[in-house]
């Protein structure tokens, strides 16, 4: 594919795919329209030029070419194609059952905002798994072919082609409805949409497995979701808490490894190489969710990663602050990773040994195979002298460890411990 | 309108539940009052509650001969309780029926869609 038409790709595909859904009221066949529309774009734009409107082009020729398509297979596939239709929409809030046959053939096919909306909320439907729901919606709304996303993901590819073809059969079978939900359904939906949009950044950001190259496509998909979720429902601060959280985290990714690939802890990062752009939007996000005082999960942990990115050195961080704040994420939704955090921000405000005192004091049952668990208890050990703890704690970590650039840098901790 | 089965699943075998105890009695009265909704909306199409699994013969016809087996077919700990057919516009609608039944049984229901007619 030629450049400026992978970047109107990356732009548009979910867009043009969203509305072809309520048009032709079919994922499939708008997922197949679209895909051709771009076909015929790069054979035709290289010579006719890009159109003004690209998005609005690769939409009426889909929606065109699965008519033609749908006439053409008339006979054979009528009585599918109604049976499987879903259940759409129109402006009105009123259902019914599209003919995309009714429709004017020359009329351009608006691209209307709240397609993406209604797509997010299919893809992110609480009836699917999560991990359906990824998949679903990397491939719908961003694009993102299925050998991307298994790569990313580090499952074989049959398997994810078979996530999605279960998850699509399933919202048809179902009758699942292509609507944005309504005001009393919203709050539990969005959080879904939401949790499924940070579940792609993490995996992008902190992978435990997959290639590099499919990682960046994955943080990357992750926020521009994001910009898109804030940009249609600017109204939700949980959403823009989101976003906001996803930059400020993007904004410290060049300085997490250093030259030789290895891991650099928060604390050992060169702040100059931080993102300042991402940082300072990220800011402007935290202060103007925060002022609509409906503090939520994601703007807390938003208004973290900002205290961090406001320290000019680690020594220099506001730790009293993160404590303040991972209390109040505690208060909101209890649950073991964020008393860890809790006690870990302790140490930093109150020393080692009263950190040590507040890990200790976690039921350890929920955190025994968690990884960073047993990391912050080694490095609590090892500064509160205790050094042969701190082994044993170290090792647990390592053992549990699935990510080699982590596990060298725990080796790397414990060996300088065995030296002292 | 599409249908859904709504099935009602009891973790642990139920022949011994006392159907007089206060809880079986505020149970039974929820499912009415929730028997009632959806008869006002005009969701209902069926529902039942059901014996209890032990109560079932499994019946195989094939080749001419009919066979019978005591007890149910699937052999598992879990047994469904009773059920209901309701038609709803989509998945949502019926899913909002299903949250209803949950909380009138108090335990889980499985929403199924049925074939299309």
């Amino acid at each position: 594919m030629p450049d400026p038409l992978a970047t109107i790709f990356r732009r548009e595909a979910g867009r043009c795919t969203a509305t072809l859904i309520r048009v032709l009221g079919d994922v499939d066949l708008a997922e197949d329209a679209v895909a051709e529309a771009f076909a015929v774009a790069a054979e035709r734009w290289p010579i006719d030029g890009v159109p003004p409107n690209p998005g609005g082009w690769i939409t009426t020729t889909a929606r065109n070419r699965a008519i033609d398509r749908l006439r053409r297979e008339s006979t054979r596939t009528d009585r599918h194609v109604a049976a499987h239709r879903l259940y759409v929409e129109d402006r009105e809030g009123v259902a019914r059952d599209r003919d995309p046959e009714m429709d004017d053939l020359d009329a351009f096919v608006d691209v209307v905002p709240d397609d993406q909306l209604r797509l997010m909320f299919l893809c992110c439907h609480p009836a699917l798994a999560p991990d359906a729901q990824v998949a679903l919606t990397l491939r719908l709304l961003g694009g993102l072919d299925t050998g991307e996303i298994a790569r990313a993901f580090l499952v074989p590819e049959a398997t994810l082609a078979q996530r999605i073809v279960r998850a699509k059969r399933k919202l048809r079978d179902n009758h699942a409805s292509y609507r944005v939900p309504g005001p009393d359904e919203l709050p539990a939906r969005l959080q879904v949409v939401l949790a499924t949009v940070y579940l792609v950044y993490t995996e992008g950001h902190t992978a435990t497995t997959g290639d590099d190259l499919s990682r960046v496509a994955l943080s990357r998909e992750a926020v521009r979701l994001g910009r898109v979720l804030t940009e249609l429902m600017p109204d939700e601060p949980e959403a823009v808490g989101l976003l906001a959280l996803m930059l400020l985290t993007e904004a410290r990714q060049p300085a997490r490894t250093a030259p030789d690939g290895t891991m650099v802890r928060l604390a050992d990062q060169d702040r100059s190489r931080w993102d300042r752009s991402l940082i300072a939007e990220g800011h402007d996000l935290v202060r103007a969710c925060l002022r609509r005082n409906q503090p939520g999960p994601f703007q807390i942990q938003a208004a973290i990663a900002a205290v961090h990115a406001d320290a000019a050195t680690a020594a220099a961080t506001d730790w009293s602050q993160i404590v303040a704040l991972y209390d109040q994420l505690h208060a909101l939704r209890p649950n073991a990773v964020v008393a860890l955090n809790r006690a870990i921000a302790v140490a930093e405000l109150q020393g080692p040994v009263d950190g040590l005192a507040a890990v200790e004091s976690l039921d350890p049952a929920p955190l025994d195979d968690y990884q960073p668990y047993h990391a912050a208890r080694a490095d609590l050990l090892a500064r509160a002298g205790r050094p042969d703890d701190a082994r044993a704690a170290y090792q647990r970590a390592i053992d549990l460890s699935a990510n080699p650039t982590e596990r060298d840098f725990l080796e790397r901790q414990r060996a300088a411990l065995a030296s002292r | 309108m599409p249908q859904y089965l709504i099935s009602v699943w009891h973790d642990e075998p139920y022949d011994d539940l006392d159907w007089a105890s206060p809880d079986a009695q505020r149970r039974e009265a929820q499912v009415s009052e929730f028997n009632a909704r959806l008869e006002a909306a005009g969701a209902w199409v069926f529902g039942a509650g059901l014996r209890p699994a032990s109560s079932a013969t499994v019946v195989r016809a094939g080749g001419g001969d009919v066979s019978m087996t005591d007890g149910p077919y699937a052999e598992t700990k879990e047994q469904m309780g009773g059920f209901w057919v309701v038609q709803a516009a989509d998945l949502d609608a019926a899913l909002d029926w299903g949250a209803q039944a949950a909380a009138a049984c108090e335990g889980p229901v499985e929403v199924r869609p049925t074939e299309d007619a």
